[in-house]
């Protein structure tokens, strides 16, 4: 029988995973990706502590986390075409203009 | 919604349990290689394997309202948005494989394993008890348990959601709107400069043959050799393995053009140095 540990142990794998892509990786985009598998794990363990309690807010709550992550791409993803066009890179490195 | 009752209760604990690891294995196994996969591409249909299996996860989870969700908003708008932006920014866009700060992957990998081991010791402590009886929220009325918690409950955050995502929509629009810095060339000047570039005529279109006909297909020029001028430099930067069944004769390399070619008249010169083109290299 599958509890609702075990989908939270998922959660936390996915979650670390996508940490370690956010710290390693040096494209934007795919920091970005890399981010969006973190919200994802965490809706995970809304939604198995939501099957847990028995009630309806942890998925409400995963729904309002992914609305907020769309807003936030749609944000995101536009601040990197318009590094892309003004440095010709999606590299994190390469945007160091307000570095020491 | 009879799926979302079959997939809540009446499902077998064997079976669920069964599509729970196959599952798992599945979106771990993407997780780690997006994160280790050079290309950018490969790393969104990897994201998208991950996000596809979460939402049937939500459905076991006898969540399936969010597991349509999962699959419209994430895989359908979100990964779409994220294969736009990869196609403005380059596909064959990739991490460069040099260490910028030295020892950086290892401090990331203790980091990682700090960091599960903490979350590990955290859910081991914490009780998490087993799941609750399905109830009706979790098969039949699961949207309209979601509707009336919205509606009721989080209707204070429901409405500030929609005051966040026109200010994100409008913050889109502001960012990636290009404002021009010069004059937009009239058709007199564009002409102009077409002349004084000393080729008037349009570029040669790709070949047209019996068994390939396509834009990545050079036209062979009247001495047989190719004319690099008829493909697209974002295309012809690819290598090829059928260029090399064309123009048999002589060696096929794009590289080398035939002596009756300008040498230096490049093709995105000549189209006005296109911003998309100029970044599929990259």
């Amino acid at each position: 029988m599958v509890s609702p540990a075990h989908f939270v142990a998922l959660a936390v794998i996915l979650f670390v995973i996508g940490g370690v892509g956010v710290l390693v990786r040096r494209n934007a985009i795919v920091i970005f990706m890399s981010v969006e598998l973190m919200l994802n794990a965490v809706n995970l363990a809304f939604v198995a502590f939501s099957r847990m309690r028995g009630n309806l807010d942890g998925q409400v709550i995963a729904f309002f986390v992914m609305v907020v992550a769309a807003a936030e791409v749609v944000v995101g993803l536009a601040i990197l075409t318009s590094i892309f066009r003004a440095r010709r890179s999606a590299s994190v490195d390469d945007a160091n203009l307000l570095k020491y | 919604m009879t799926h979302g009752i079959v997939l809540a209760s009446g499902m077998a604990a064997e079976t669920q349990a069964l599509a729970f690891w196959i599952l798992a294995v599945i979106a771990v196994a993407a997780a780690l290689a997006m994160v280790l996969a050079p290309r950018a591409v490969h790393c969104a249909v990897l994201l998208a394997i991950v996000m596809l299996s979460l939402a049937v996860l939500y459905a076991l989870l006898g969540a399936p309202f969010l597991a349509f969700v999962q699959v419209i908003v994430y895989t359908g708008a979100v990964l779409m948005l994220f294969l736009f932006v990869l196609m403005i920014v380059g596909v064959s866009s990739r991490d460069s494989l040099v260490e910028t700060i030295r020892g950086q992957r290892l401090a990331a990998a203790l980091v990682g394993i700090g960091l599960l081991v903490l979350l590990s010791l955290i859910i081991g402590h914490a009780a998490i008890g087993p799941a609750a009886p399905a109830g009706p929220d979790y098969g039949a009325s699961n949207v309209q348990g979601i509707a009336t918690l919205i509606f009721t409950t989080y209707v204070f955050p429901f409405e500030v959601t929609s005051a966040l995502l026109i200010t994100a929509a409008l913050g889109a629009m502001v960012l990636a709107h290009q404002e021009r810095l010069g004059p937009k060339p009239t058709q007199r000047q564009l002409s102009r400069l077409r002349i004084a570039s000393g080729r008037s005529a349009p570029l040669p279109g790709p070949g047209t043959y019996a068994r390939h006909n396509a834009v990545d297909m050079p036209a062979l020029l009247p001495d047989g050799s190719q004319s690099e001028l008829s493909v697209s430099p974002v295309i012809s930067g690819r290598p090829d393995p059928r260029l090399s069944e064309l123009g048999a004769a002589r060696p096929a390399d794009p590289q080398a053009p035939g002596g009756v070619l300008p040498p230096d008249s490049d093709r995105s010169e000549v189209a006005g140095g296109d911003s998309e083109h100029e970044g599929a290299r990259w």
